[in-house]
């Protein structure tokens, strides 16, 4: 139900000005951008898509801050882990 | 007060009691592949007709003719829509048959072929079809040698229901089947899985979607053949990933052969349209039709051997080694996520796609 | 699949579980609840209690937006798709909800045409396509599907497709979290925000839970990784004692919402003094009906609804289920009388529903089928 899915705009529809195709891992389908702002979207954006709408565009700045995230944390568990190893109380 | 374990022992218990169908009317459910159409084989097909060459509920009936030993089995096609890229009903017509019965371990031989026509459907979409079926059978090295023709007034029908019946020869010495699964196993895929039920479901048009795709129907008895030649004494069991899908078919196998079964869903080949499809739609994947596609049990040591076997024939380039019979509760299928966590993959109740094949 | 499979990555998890169990007080238990259905339904399909620490436990919410229709409601929309000239469309999970008849599923197969869209969009398509036939779409879910339906009426509207009409039954998350914090059974430590419900109404109307209920929340992301990380978040404010709302999906949730969405659903939707939601009883302004200017495509003014109160089966507890007072082995018919083919309850129906979700994902971890394998 919540079902939200990141798609990339590959083309918008000349004669509709709130639809535009979207394409999620090679599958396309006509999609409304109409509950996006007026600055609308550009192939090559990526939205999230519920039940045929777009209901928000991806930060890729943000995106991508959160994976950094999520690697500095595996990284500092690695290194941690490989301390844990290498010490030696013996 | 009852613990968690306690409620789960009991809810074994309830599934393992005889199946009992409680709903007054057919309903799609029941050709789903899943739960519901279990139970109304074993409630009231088997309760009717129940005999020991039933019972083992194969994808083929292995019976003895003298001193030779056949394989007898059946299939019905009612796609919907008639044609679709990658083929049509002819094609899945032939080439299901074929499977089942290469899957049996037999060499396809013979064809019938049953239509049931609607009033008022093209006669030249019957020319494409039976064109179809010619060129499939041509493939596959087998001849339709008999059928029979109805027609139905116009809205009882629709367009054009196909049923086969196929005979193949049982000529290698060795038998299969769900009794030689043992823990230790191997479980493989001849190739990527979903490929035709997304293809048809989204050429209904019903969804919008359009995609890369086309069905993957194809005979499977030349990979059969190869993988039997190839691992002799060392295949436990063969089957067709169809209606349900892969995860369909491994439960099957997991409670004929009263194993459980892990699977690692990382490994499961998938291409990526057929997941954008099913992420889009919210249906995994594993439960999705296939009609040129099929599950192999193998002894563990033998498992690179039949990888290797199946890799060198053109329908199972893609093939996978993706996962384990083991010696856990009968009859459970669980999944290694991707993810690193565990969880079920049951039989599905109701139907995410009906009219698949 | 791009924005997907990085946040399903394995090692990152197995990181972000060894950081939440380093937070963890020796002896305290932590109970965090989500309230999306597609968290519910994440957490089981991959099994992300598998990376959580003994003492970190998720308990599902009243999230699901099937399963909190009440049964008269679907027995009204089987009633409008019995009418011989309707063709009803509705979301797949709709199709096997229980009313106290059966569900569409069973009126399908009695011969109604019922058929399964995967928008509104494509149900409007029907109705152009079908200008002889009435087309009824069943609206259902939270804020998130609400400005879909929204617009998809707008466009009705714009072009006169009369014949298409809506059964709204659209329900709001703020009142049944307030019902939840309200609750005296429940002792919670923080919730996960419904990150899709989000990017409609921002984050600002989650504030009152940690301002006045003293509740940490954290808004989270579908991803395996998303929930992790958000439940990483909790714990932190937990420990460095803060009671915020943060965004930890904010790669798709503006903190403000989508104000296009909201005045869609302003423009043609109003709240309803007060609605039942199943299990949870009457909740005031919690449900959306249709405004008086769209009533050519309100279905509830433009059939005759039965409009029956169904009271749930005597043995039914999908509520406390729904509170997350009780898990869903504790509920007397789990498994035995109520199962995914014999449902009672729509716990046990929706994809999203923790009954669903346990029974056909959850019932074996990892040291249940050694502890099995090894007996």
């Amino acid at each position: 139900m919540c079902l939200g899915i990141p798609g990339e705009i590959v083309e918008l529809l000349p004669d509709r000005g709130d639809l535009a195709t979207v394409e999620v891992a090679g599958v396309r389908r006509p999609i409304s951008t109409g509950l996006l702002g007026p600055e609308g979207v550009r192939p090559g954006d990526w939205v999230l898509v519920h039940v045929g709408f777009a209901m928000s565009k991806i930060d890729e700045a943000e995106a991508a801050a959160t994976l950094a995230l999520l690697e500095g944390l595996g990284r500092a568990y690695h290194d941690e882990l490989d301390a844990l190893a290498e010490s030696d109380i013996t | 007060m009852t613990t968690e374990q306690q409620v789960l022992d009991r809810i074994e218990r309830a599934r393992r009691r005889a199946p009992r169908v409680r709903e007054e009317r057919v309903t799609l459910a029941h050709g789903a592949g899943g739960k519901a159409t279990q139970t109304l084989v074993e409630d009231v097909f088997v309760g009717a007709f129940g005999n020991p060459a039933l019972e083992p509920l194969d994808d083929g009936a292995t019976l003895d003719l003298g001193a030779s030993r056949m394989v007898l089995t059946t299939d019905s096609f009612v796609v919907s829509p008639l044609f679709f890229p990658g083929g049509d009903i002819g094609d899945l017509a032939v080439n299901g048959t074929v499977n089942d019965l290469a899957v049996s371990g037999a060499r396809p031989l013979y064809l019938s072929a049953g239509f049931i026509l609607e009033e008022g459907f093209p006669m030249d979409d019957l020319r494409r079809v039976t064109a179809s079926m010619a060129a499939a059978a041509r493939r596959a090295g087998v001849a339709v040698v008999t059928g029979d023709t109805k027609v139905v007034q116009h809205g009882k029908g629709d367009g054009c229901y196909i049923t086969t019946t196929g005979v193949g020869v049982l000529e290698r010495p060795e038998a299969f089947g769900a009794a030689r699964v043992r823990p230790g196993d191997a479980v493989l895929v001849s190739g990527p899985i979903g490929e035709h039920g997304v293809t048809v479901m989204l050429a209904r048009g019903e969804l919008d979607l359009a995609a890369d795709l086309v069905s993957d129907t194809a005979p499977l008895d030349g990979v059969v053949a190869a993988l039997l030649d190839a691992v002799p004494g060392g295949v436990r069991m063969l089957r067709d990933a169809t209606r349900g899908g892969v995860a369909t078919v491994l439960n099957e196998v997991a409670r004929a052969a009263g194993v459980s079964i892990t699977v690692d869903e990382a490994a499961v080949p998938v291409r990526a349209a057929v997941t954008g499809a099913c992420e889009l739609l919210g249906i995994d994947p594993l439960y999705v039709a296939c009609e040129g596609r099929f599950v192999a049990i193998v002894a563990g040591d033998r498992a690179e051997e039949a990888l290797a076997a199946l890799r060198g024939h053109p329908l199972g380039e893609d093939a996978a080694l993706v996962g384990t019979v083991d010696g856990g509760p009968s009859g459970l299928v669980l999944l290694k996520t991707a993810f690193g966590g565990t969880r079920i993959a049951d039989l599905l109740v109701g139907d995410p796609l009906p009219r698949i094949c | 699949m791009r924005f997907v499979d990085e946040y399903r990555d394995a090692d990152k998890a197995r990181a972000l579980s060894a950081r939440i169990t380093a937070l963890c007080e020796p002896g305290r238990r932590y109970k965090f609840m989500e309230v999306c259905g597609g968290h519910t339904h994440t957490i089981y399909k991959h099994g992300v209690e598998d990376h959580l620490p003994e003492g970190v436990e998720l308990v599902h919410g009243p999230g699901c937006p099937v399963c909190v229709i009440p049964m008269g409601r679907v027995d009204d929309a089987i009633a409008i798709a019995r009418e011989p000239d309707v063709i009803m469309t509705s979301f797949g999970d709709t199709m096997r909800v229980p009313g106290g008849t059966g569900s569409f599923f069973d009126a399908k197969a009695e011969g109604a045409d019922i058929r399964m869209v995967y928008s509104p969009l494509d149900a409007l398509r029907i109705a152009r396509e079908n200008p002889g036939r009435r087309v009824v779409f069943m609206a259902i879910g939270f804020e998130t599907t609400a400005p879909s339906t929204a617009m998809t009426v707008l466009r009705a509207a714009a072009e006169g497709i009369v014949n298409f009409s809506v059964f709204c039954n659209h329900v709001t998350i703020i009142p049944a979290i307030k019902a939840i914090l309200d609750s005296p059974d429940l002792r919670l430590d923080g919730f996960l925000g419904p990150g899709h419900v989000s990017t409609v109404i921002g984050c600002r109307p989650y504030e009152f839970i940690s301002s006045h209920y003293g509740r940490p929340l954290v808004c989270a992301g579908f991803e395996p990784l998303d929930l992790l990380q958000s439940v990483y978040m909790l714990m932190r404010q937990l420990d460095e004692g803060r009671c915020e709302v943060e965004n930890q999906y904010a790669r798709v949730v503006p903190w403000e919402g989508n104000p296009r969405a909201l005045e869609a659903i302003g423009r043609t939707m109003e709240l309803r003094p007060h609605f039942e939601w199943r299990g949870l009883g009457f909740i005031s302004h919690s449900a959306l009906r249709l405004r008086e200017a769209y009533a050519v495509h309100d279905a509830e003014r433009v059939f005759d609804l039965p409009g029956v109160r169904v009271a749930d089966p005597k043995a039914c507890q999908c509520g406390e289920v729904l509170k997350g007072v009780i898990k869903p082995w504790e509920c007397k018919v789990f498994g035995t009388a109520c199962t995914p083919e014999t449902p009672i309850g729509t716990c046990m129906v929706s994809s999203e529903g923790a009954c669903a979700a346990y029974y056909n994902y959850g019932r074996f971890t990892r040291d249940r089928v050694q502890e099995a394998t090894l007996a």
